[in-house]
C-alpha cells in the first residue's frame, strides 16, 4: 500500500461510502454540542420527527453565552434573559432528545474544547465534530477534528455521518529548541503571520518536528486550536507517549486491557515516513521571539521588539488599503513600535489558552507582582470548572487575586464577548484568545493576541512589553 | 431549502479581503434560536453607528451613511462582490442566515473560508469562486456603472452582464442539490444500511468508542 499521511489514515478508516455526486460520507465518532449552534439543528429534527442516530456519540455543554460570575445561581444567574433562554433551550433539547448534558452547575462544565480532552471524550483515531471552528483543538490527540455549521450539526445528529470532501495534505514542521518564555502560542502566531489566514485553506494540517514533539499536550492543543486561523478546518499531531500519558485515568478513556488494545492501534496513528504532502512548510523556531498581533486579522502579527508595518513600503494597493484600515481601527500609526503600547484590559482565557499549564505559567510570572493601576480590568477565566478547581488546589487563584486579577468561572468569556465580559469602544486588550477581528471582543474594541506569559507581563507593566525583560 | 436556478440582481461591491463571519453578523445576535430574523443585523457593526443587541429596535438606531448597504441603489442589491478569503473565521451558520435573510443569493470572491463555503450550499446561497482578474474587472464595472446588474445562471454555470458573460465552475453534487433544493439528511438516510454495516464493523475494532 502506498505511504499514507496521518490524515489519509484517519480519512480511510472513517469512510462509509462515496456518493454519486462525488462527495464522501464520513462516519463521526464524537459530536460535541453547545448552546449557540445547536438550537436550529434540534428544531430541524423536531420539524420532521427525526431522532438522533446514536445517543452515546453526543455530549453537550453550555459555554459561549454563559456568565463568568454568579455561577452559584445556575441558569437563573444569567442576567441576559435572551442568553438565559438559549442555555435553557440547550438543556430542554438534551432532555427531549436524550442527549448527555454537562450542566452549568456541574464542576466539569467549561469550554467544549477543554472539556472533551479533560474527560477522555477525545480519543486518538476518532473523528470529532462540533458546531465551532476551534474543534481543530482535538487534533492534538491524532484525531480528525473539525468545525461544522448548524445544518451539518443536524445532519450528524440524524445520520452519524458528514457529507464532505477530502482535503489536501499539508505538513508544518517546527524545528529547533524554543528560547525560554517562548510558548506554543508564539509558534502558531508566527506561522499564521508567515503563511496568512488562507495559507492552509483546503488542507488538513499535520504539525510535526522536534519543537512539536517537545511540547506538552496542552501546547499541542494550542497549536491545533488555531489551525482555522490559518484557514485549515483540521490540524493534527501524531500519537506518542505524551498522548498516552495524558489519557491515562481520564473518566471516558478506556482502562486496563482495553487501554492496552487501544494503545496498539493508536501507535499506528502517525504519517508513514515516506508519505507525501501536497504542501510543506518548514520553520526553524530556535530564534523565535515573543509574538504579538498588531492588526485585525491573526496574520497581522510580528515580534514584540518590532513595529507595525510601514505603509510606504507596501507596493500592492489592495494590501496597503487593508493594512491602513487595520491601523486606523487599532488606533496605531505606520511603523509604530509595539513595545510600550498602553493597554486597558487583559484577558487570559479561551479554548486556545485556558488550561492548567497556561495558568501555572501566568502564576509563576505574576507571583508577588501587581497589575498596573493603568489597567482597568484583568480577567483570568479557566477553561473548565475542573481546571479552576485544580488551580485553586495549587493556590494559583490566591496568587492571581493578590496580584489584582479577577478570578472567574469557566466559559468562552471575552474571547468573543457573548456574555458581559467585553471591551468598550476604543479599549485596548492584551488577550490570549484566537481572533483579533474588528469588534470581536466588543464593538470598537482593540485586541492584541499573544501568549499567556506575554499577557501576564503586559498586565504587570500596563503596556505591551517583552516577557524577556520582566 | 429554496432551489436556485438563476438569479438577477444589483451587485454590491465590498472591496475588502478577509471579511470574517464576526463582521457579517456580530456575536450578540448568536443568542437567537431561529434561522430567520438576522437580515437587519447583516454587517451590523458597520451598518449602524450605535451599538445594538437582539432587543434593540433597529428603527431607533442611526444608520452609517458610509456603509455600502445603506446607499441606494446598493440597498436593493442581492449579489455580493468581495475580495479573497470571504467568510473566514467562526463556523457560525448565522452568517449565512443573515446574508440570506437580508436577500443576498450570490457571493462572488476569489476565495472563501472553508466552513462558510460549506454552510452556503446548505442554505440556498451560491458562493462562486472567480479568478482574481475577473473579480478586479467586476469591481471596475461596478465603479463605472452604479447599480451594475448581473444574472447568475446555475443551469449553464454562467454569469451574464449586459455585454459579457463569464463561465464559472461548481462541484456537481453541490450544484445538483442547489438546483433541486434537496434535503441532504433524507438522501443520506437512504444509505442507512451502509452506515449501520460500517458502524457494526467499527464496534468490533474499537469497542471503547461505543459507550
Amino acid at each position: 500500500m502506498a505511504a499514507q499521511t496521518l490524515y489519509d489514515k484517519l480519512w480511510d478508516r472513517h469512510l462509509v461510502d462515496t456518493l454519486p455526486d462525488g462527495s464522501s460520507l464520513l462516519y463521526i465518532d464524537r459530536h460535541l454540542l453547545h448552546e449557540v449552534t445547536s438550537p436550529q439543528a434540534f428544531s430541524g429534527l423536531r420539524a420532521v420527527d427525526r431522532k438522533p442516530w446514536r445517543l452515546d456519540a453526543n455530549v453537550a455543554v453550555p459555554d459561549h453565552a454563559v456568565p463568568t460570575r454568579n455561577r452559584e445561581l445556575g441558569v437563573s444567574g444569567i442576567a441576559d434573559l435572551i442568553a438565559r433562554k438559549q442555555v435553557k433551550t440547550l438543556a430542554d433539547n438534551c432532555r427531549e432528545f436524550d442527549i448527555e448534558l454537562i450542566e452549568l452547575e456541574d464542576s466539569r462544565q467549561g469550554i467544549v474544547h477543554v472539556v472533551g480532552p479533560e474527560q477522555g471524550l477525545t480519543l486518538p483515531g476518532m473523528t470529532i465534530v462540533c458546531g465551532d471552528s476551534h474543534t481543530s483543538t482535538h487534533g492534538a490527540f491524532a484525531t480528525l477534528a473539525m468545525g461544522i455549521g448548524t445544518s451539518e450539526v443536524e445532519h450528524v445528529l440524524a445520520t452519524q455521518t458528514l457529507r464532505t470532501q477530502k482535503q489536501k495534505n499539508m505538513r508544518v514542521v517546527f524545528e529547533g529548541e524554543l528560547q525560554p518564555g517562548i510558548t506554543a502560542k508564539d509558534l502558531i502566531l508566527a506561522l499564521i503571520g508567515r503563511i496568512g489566514t488562507a495559507g492552509g485553506t483546503g488542507h488538513a494540517i499535520e504539525y510535526a518536528g522536534s519543537a512539536i514533539e517537545g511540547l506538552s499536550m496542552e501546547g499541542r492543543m494550542t497549536i491545533c486550536n488555531m489551525s482555522i486561523e490559518a484557514g485549515a478546518r483540521a490540524g493534527m499531531v501524531a500519537y506518542d507517549a505524551k498522548t498516552q500519558a495524558f489519557l491515562e485515568g481520564r473518566p471516558r478513556a478506556p482502562a486496563g486491557k482495553e487501554m492496552e488494545d487501544a494503545g496498539l492501534y493508536w501507535q499506528t496513528l502517525r504519517s508513514d515516513t515516506d508519505a507525501l504532502f501536497d504542501l510543506e512548510e518548514h520553520f526553524d523556531v530556535s530564534d523565535l521571539k515573543p509574538q504579538v498581533s498588531w492588526g485585525t486579522s491573526p496574520e497581522m502579527v510580528t515580534s514584540i521588539d518590532s513595529t507595525t508595518p510601514f505603509l510606504d513600503a507596501i507596493s500592492d494597493p489592495s494590501r496597503r488599503s487593508n493594512v491602513s484600515r487595520a491601523l486606523d481601527y487599532m488606533g496605531l500609526k505606520s511603523g509604530q513600535p509595539l513595545k510600550g503600547l498602553a493597554i486597558d484590559k487583559v484577558f487570559i482565557g479561551s479554548c486556545t489558552n485556558a488550561r492548567i499549564e497556561d495558568l501555572r505559567e501566568v502564576a509563576n510570572l505574576v507571583k508577588g507582582q501587581k497589575v498596573s493601576p493603568r489597567v482597568k480590568q484583568a480577567l483570568i477565566v479557566p477553561g473548565s470548572g475542573l481546571v479552576g478547581l485544580q488551580a485553586e488546589r495549587e493556590g494559583l487563584d490566591d496568587v492571581f487575586v493578590r496580584a489584582g486579577f479577577e478570578w472567574r468561572s469557566a466559559g468562552c468569556s471575552m474571547c468573543l464577548g457573548m456574555n458581559d465580559d467585553r471591551l468598550s469602544e476604543g479599549e485596548r486588550c492584551a488577550s490570549t484568545s484566537n481572533r483579533n477581528f474588528e469588534g470581536r471582543q466588543g464593538k470598537g474594541g482593540r485586541t492584541h493576541l499573544m501568549s499567556p506569559l506575554m499577557a501576564a507581563a503586559a498586565a504587570i507593566a500596563g503596556e505591551l512589553t517583552d516577557v524577556w525583560e520582566i | 431549502m429554496e432551489p436556485f436556478e438563476t438569479h438577477q440582481g444589483i451587485v454590491i461591491p465590498f472591496n475588502r479581503s478577509n471579511i470574517d463571519t464576526d463582521a457579517i453578523v456580530p456575536k450578540q445576535y448568536l443568542k437567537m434560536l431561529e434561522k430567520t430574523g438576522y437580515g437587519p443585523h447583516l454587517f451590523d457593526d458597520e451598518r449602524y453607528l450605535d451599538p445594538g443587541d437582539v432587543d434593540t429596535p433597529v428603527s431607533e438606531r442611526r444608520t452609517n451613511p458610509d456603509c455600502v448597504l445603506n446607499q441606494p441603489p446598493y440597498d436593493q442589491g442581492s449579489i455580493l462582490l468581495a475580495q479573497s478569503n470571504f467568510g473566514c473565521g467562526s463556523s457560525r451558520e448565522h452568517a449565512v442566515w443573515a446574508l440570506r435573510d437580508y436577500g443576498i443569493r450570490v457571493v462572488l470572491a476569489p476565495s472563501f473560508g472553508d466552513i462558510f463555503f460549506n454552510n452556503c450550499f446548505n442554505n440556498g446561497l451560491l458562493p462562486i469562486i472567480l479568478d482574481q482578474d475577473l473579480i478586479t474587472e467586476l469591481f471596475q464595472l461596478c465603479e463605472s456603472e452604479r447599480g451594475f446588474e448581473l444574472t447568475v445562471d446555475l443551469l449553464e454555470c454562467k454569469i451574464k452582464g449586459a455585454e459579457n458573460s463569464w463561465s464559472f465552475s461548481v462541484e456537481k453534487g453541490r450544484r445538483d442539490n442547489l438546483l433541486r433544493g434537496l434535503d441532504e439528511i433524507g438522501l443520506t438516510l437512504d444509505r442507512a444500511d451502509a452506515i449501520l454495516t460500517y458502524e457494526n464493523a467499527r464496534r468490533q475494532l474499537e469497542p471503547w468508542l461505543f459507550r
